[in-house]
Formats: C-alpha cells, sequence, structure tokens
C-alpha cells in the first residue's frame, strides 16, 4: 500500500443522549493510501459523518488515535484542514450570498493566495459549470447547483485529501454523473478521497475500495468487486419461466427451503416468449437445483435460470442484520475483516 | 491570529445580515425612533410647556436630588425641559441602539448560521476556534459601534438644531455624552454580543437566541427607571462608573461565552 494519509486505530467517539451514552464510532481502524478512493458505506447513524468530523480535527475523539498526514487532527487541526477539503452531507452554502461572494470567502479562509483568489474562483465557476449563475444568489440554485458550488468550495485550496459526504445526495442522474466525473478526475491528479455514500452502485464504480460501517464499526472492508464475489456469491438467480393456470412461481421459490427475497420483476415479459422473470437469492447451486425441480414439476416451462453477478449490493443487503458485538461483547471487526 | 481569514467571516457575516429583513429592520428602525425621532419631538416640548401633563416633568425635576436641580438653575423652563429629556432622560435610551445591533447580528452570526445549516463549512476551515470567534463576535461590534456613533453624531446634530430656537446656541453634546459614546456604548455592545455567544451555543434558530439573549436589555430598563425617578441621576462620574460595570459583566460573558466555543462543543451539541 502507498503512504497512508489516514491511520486510525480503535478511533471511538461517544456522544450523550437521553439515558446514557451513544457510541456513533466504535473502536474504528481504517487506513487510506494516497491516490486511493475509498467509500464509507452504512446506514444513517452507521457513523461516517462523525468519522469525518474526527479526521478533520473538528470533532475530538473520546479514545483511540487518528493520524492524517502523520499528523493528530485535534491538536493539529488547522494544518490538517489547510491540506483536506470537505463537502458536507448538506451543502452548507449561504442562500444570501452570490456563489462568487461564497467562494472569495472561503478562498481567504482557506488562505489561497491573495493574487490568485479571483483567478482561483473563476476557474471553479467555470469548471463546475457556475460561471453564469455566478453574481445571483445562492438562494435562487438548484440543489445540483448548490451541490456543485459546495464540491468547487472543497477545491479551493488545492487540497491533497477530499471528505465527500453523500455528494449525489438529491441530485439528478445528470448532475450525479458530473460529481462520479470529478471524483475520477480527483483520483488521476493524485488526490485521495473518503466517499461517504449510500449510493452502492456509485461506491462500486468509484472506489478503489469500500469499507462498510454499522453502529460505528467496520463490518467489512475490501475491493468492491473482490466483496461482492467473497460475500454475494451464488446469491442472485434471475429465472424466466412460463407458468400454467394457478401456479404463482415466486410463490413456489419462497416456499422453497434455502430461497429468500424473492420477487417477479415487474413488466413480466422478456424477449418475446410471454414468459415472466423471477428474481430472488439462493443459497448455494442444490438450493437452484432443486428449484428448477420442483418447478418442472409443477410444469413450468423454464427458459433460462441466469446466476448474476453479485454487486455491492448484494454485499450490503447479506451484511445487513450482522451486528457487531455490544460493549463487552467479543472485539470489534477490524478494516480488512469482516 | 490570521487576520484575513478573521475579516474574511465578518465581511461574509455583514454580508449576510445586509440581506436579511428580520435583522435589518431592527437595526433601522430603532436607532432612527431613538436618535432621530425622539430628539425632534423633544425639542417641540417647550411649546406645549403650558399643558397639562407638562408639569409632570417640572415634578419630576423637583424630585430630583438637590445637586442635579442645580445643574439647571441658570435655564428658563423651556431650556430646561430640553435639556432634562435630551441631555439626561433620553440617555439610558441610547444605550439601547449598541445593545441591540450587536445582540442582532451576533444571534444572526452564530445561531442563525447554525439554523441556516452554514456553519458546518466554516467548522471545516483551517482556522482556530479563537479565530472563528474573533470574527464572529467583531461582526457583531463593528455594526454596533457603526451605528452608535453614527447615530450620536446625527443626534447631536438634530438635538442641536431643532432645540436651537429654545437653547440659543450647541449645547450637546456634553461631557457626559462622550463619555456615554465612547466608553459606556462599546461596553454595553459587548455585553450583548457575551450574552448572545452564551445563548448561542445552548440554542439552535436566531429567534430563540434573540429572545433568550434579549434580557439584557434589563439593566438598561433599571437605568431608564432609575433616572426617571431620581433614584440614579446619570453625571459624568456615575458614567465613568457605569462603564466600568459593563466591561466587567462583558468580560465575565465572554470569558464564558469563549469556554464553551469550540468546534467539538458545537458538533457534539447539533
Amino acid at each position: 500500500m502507498a503512504t497512508p494519509v489516514i491511520v486510525t486505530r480503535a478511533l471511538t467517539r461517544e456522544f450523550a443522549a437521553a439515558g446514557g451514552k451513544v457510541r456513533a464510532v466504535d473502536a474504528l481502524d481504517l487506513t487510506v493510501a494516497r491516490g486511493e478512493v475509498v467509500g464509507l458505506l452504512g446506514h444513517n447513524g452507521a457513523g461516517k459523518t462523525t468519522t469525518v468530523r474526527l479526521l478533520a480535527g473538528v470533532l475530538t475523539p473520546t479514545s483511540g488515535s487518528a493520524r492524517v498526514f502523520g499528523l493528530d487532527p485535534t491538536a493539529d487541526g488547522v494544518a490538517v484542514r489547510s491540506r483536506v477539503g470537505v463537502s458536507t452531507e448538506t451543502p452548507a452554502v449561504d442562500d444570501r450570498l452570490s456563489g462568487r461572494a461564497g467562494l472569495t470567502a472561503y478562498a481567504d479562509l482557506h488562505g489561497v493566495p491573495v493574487a490568485r483568489v479571483r483567478a482561483r474562483v473563476d476557474e471553479l465557476l467555470a469548471s463546475f459549470d457556475l460561471a453564469e449563475a455566478a453574481d445571483r444568489k445562492v438562494g435562487s440554485y438548484s440543489r445540483g447547483m448548490r451541490q456543485r458550488l459546495a464540491l468547487a468550495r472543497a477545491l479551493l485550496h488545492d487540497p491533497e485529501l477530499l471528505f465527500l459526504d453523500e455528494p449525489t445526495a438529491g441530485l439528478d442522474p445528470v448532475a450525479a454523473r458530473a460529481v462520479a466525473d470529478r471524483v475520477r478526475a480527483l483520483r488521476g491528479e493524485g488526490r485521495s478521497v473518503v466517499l461517504c455514500t449510500h449510493d452502492l452502485a456509485q461506491a462500486q464504480a468509484l472506489c478503489d475500495r469500500v469499507v462498510v460501517l454499522e453502529h460505528g464499526r467496520v463490518v467489512a472492508s475490501g475491493a468492491p468487486a473482490a466483496l461482492a464475489a467473497e460475500l454475494g456469491a451464488g446469491m442472485r438467480v434471475r429465472v424466466v419461466a412460463s407458468a400454467p393456470e394457478g401456479v404463482d412461481v415466486a410463490a413456489r421459490l419462497t416456499e422453497l427451503d434455502g430461497w429468500s427475497a424473492v420477487v417477479t420483476e415487474p413488466g413480466g415479459a422478456d424477449g418475446g416468449l410471454a414468459a415472466g422473470v423471477v428474481t430472488g437469492i439462493a443459497r448455494d447451486a442444490e438450493a437452484v437445483a432443486e428449484a428448477v425441480a420442483v418447478l418442472v414439476g409443477a410444469a413450468v416451462r423454464l427458459y433460462a435460470v441466469e446466476r448474476e453477478l453479485p454487486d455491492l449490493e448484494d454485499v450490503y443487503f447479506a451484511l445487513h442484520g450482522r451486528r457487531p458485538a455490544v460493549a463487552g461483547g467479543p472485539a470489534p471487526a477490524q478494516e480488512g475483516q469482516r | 491570529m490570521n487576520l484575513r481569514a478573521v475579516r474574511a467571516i465578518v465581511r461574509k457575516d455583514l454580508t449576510v445580515v445586509l440581506q436579511s429583513k428580520a435583522v435589518l429592520l431592527p437595526i433601522i428602525i430603532v436607532p432612527l425612533v431613538l436618535l432621530l425621532v425622539l430628539p425632534i419631538v423633544a425639542s417641540f416640548a417647550p411649546q406645549f410647556v403650558n399643558l397639562p401633563g407638562a408639569g409632570d416633568l417640572r415634578g419630576m425635576l423637583e424630585q430630583m436630588p438637590e445637586a442635579f436641580q442645580q445643574r439647571f438653575a441658570h435655564l428658563t423652563e423651556a431650556q430646561t425641559i430640553v435639556t432634562l429629556l435630551l441631555v439626561y432622560l433620553f440617555a439610558p435610551m441610547y444605550l439601547i441602539v449598541p445593545l441591540m445591533v450587536a445582540s442582532v447580528i451576533a444571534a444572526d452570526a452564530f445561531a442563525g448560521e447554525k439554523e441556516r445549516r452554514t456553519l458546518e463549512a466554516l467548522l471545516f476551515t483551517p482556522t482556530t476556534d479563537r479565530e472563528l470567534l474573533l470574527g464572529k463576535l467583531l461582526s457583531g461590534f463593528v455594526p454596533a459601534m457603526a451605528v452608535a456613533w453614527g447615530g450620536f453624531l446625527i443626534y447631536a446634530v438634530v438635538a442641536n438644531a431643532a432645540a436651537w430656537p429654545t437653547m440659543g446656541r450647541i449645547f450637546f453634546p456634553t461631557a457626559m455624552w462622550w463619555v456615554l459614546a465612547l466608553w459606556v456604548a462599546p461596553a454595553v455592545a459587548a455585553v450583548g454580543l457575551g450574552a448572545t455567544v452564551l445563548v448561542s451555543a445552548r440554542v439552535n434558530t436566531f429567534q430563540e437566541a434573540y429572545q433568550i439573549g434579549g434580557v439584557v436589555v434589563l439593566p438598561i430598563v433599571v437605568l431608564l427607571l432609575g433616572q426617571a425617578t431620581g433614584v440614579l441621576v446619570f453625571s459624568l462620574g456615575l458614567v465613568v462608573v457605569l462603564g466600568a460595570v459593563f466591561w466587567a459583566v462583558a468580560a465575565a460573558l465572554l470569558f464564558f461565552g469563549a469556554r464553551g466555543f469550540s468546534r467539538s462543543e458545537i458538533l457534539s451539541r447539533s
């Protein structure tokens, strides 16, 4: 692995809550290499945003340690933040300022050389397709424009490491594609990116590595394809079939041992065969063989039984429900383990 | 200290503040009424000196300490009324201006920014907590003093001009008013800022911060009542002491407010 830009060891952050304390980040061990795009995946409350805040030195950890560029974010917060760009979950842009005024203010705050501020702001406005709206109040911007402005702001000082928290949340597909292209470009420039996202397809497409968090703990980590192959093996099966009157293929599969999440795909017909399409998750090849036997026995005409390639979504849902050990229980999983 | 960053915060906050009617209206209307309309009305008070009710002012003056009454010994009745109103009774009201402007803008800069969810972006900048706090405090202090001193100037011009037929000379500002404007007004603005910083750490909206922080106007009300009843008559000496007291209170409020102002605290509470 190249030189790590982020290393955390047993990083923990607790918050006071009614009736006790809540651990938002729980003994997190994480390493991000220079030039790597790492996805932090997890539900709301999984600890993604808190992790970003801890690494940027705006939140102090309860215990454990973090190093960003070899610096302690708590003690050297200013130095860390001068090399880090953050795009927060909500764009956090001032509605009452123009796009240009907002960027100019933040260029000053990030210490962009005075002589470069105007050019840098213009360059980013153009680069994010905001030049025409630059002097309009941000309050009149669309959600996509605000998101792009927040991204432009995160890049003002040419940071070596970027934290992008849900950068495509609420964006239309075109705007989301533009953000994805931008992340690829950043990786191409050798920058490290930590991408917090719910968008599993996006994580699969963009990330060199993903880290799945649940209740502040790492429950899985690795390259998206490797994780999918490992955790999603033999799972999703697609059945194209024509059933006689009174036979429900999906219902028959659901009744079988080793099958779950069986659904009839909307639209039904496949390839002009007047056949329905049913997908489900089979435990293993034996479960698939048994299903074929049962369906043939029920006079169902089978046109195809295909195993689809598993993706991150399969991994995510396979992990969902796998609760990490509670406090006082076994040691938490570390990155690289499941 | 990164002064460029501090200036950037002040500039940004003031630009944002000037776009908000909820913030801008009180900042314009209150000084306008207290420092422009009231002195004009007060300057015409001698014309109503024989009307029922005018005796209240004479009665009020008679309740004042003997030493205070001596200040009016060489004045005509009309001049006494003008001087009593413009120099003494309105003096505590002048202090409302820096207090209110500082509190409104600070409430917007601290709690309002939390409410608009723009504070987080500021927290991720390479500034120290102290620079952030200083920037936010100056965002309230600079306009408060600009309005207070600008208002003082306008009040002086209006009072002298409107009361010229009665006074026949430039009688304002007095030494007491110079001290009030240059020593007490900044202290009162600092009290407003300190109270707002303390309150803003515990609330999440501009309105909450402004309303709860509004209790700091009570000492001014006490001064008004004290002045009107003769219990606390403004004089040069009293105003100097008053300024020192307000500075001490401001220092305490800012000390405790600054202690709670850290990124981690702000994010832990939000």
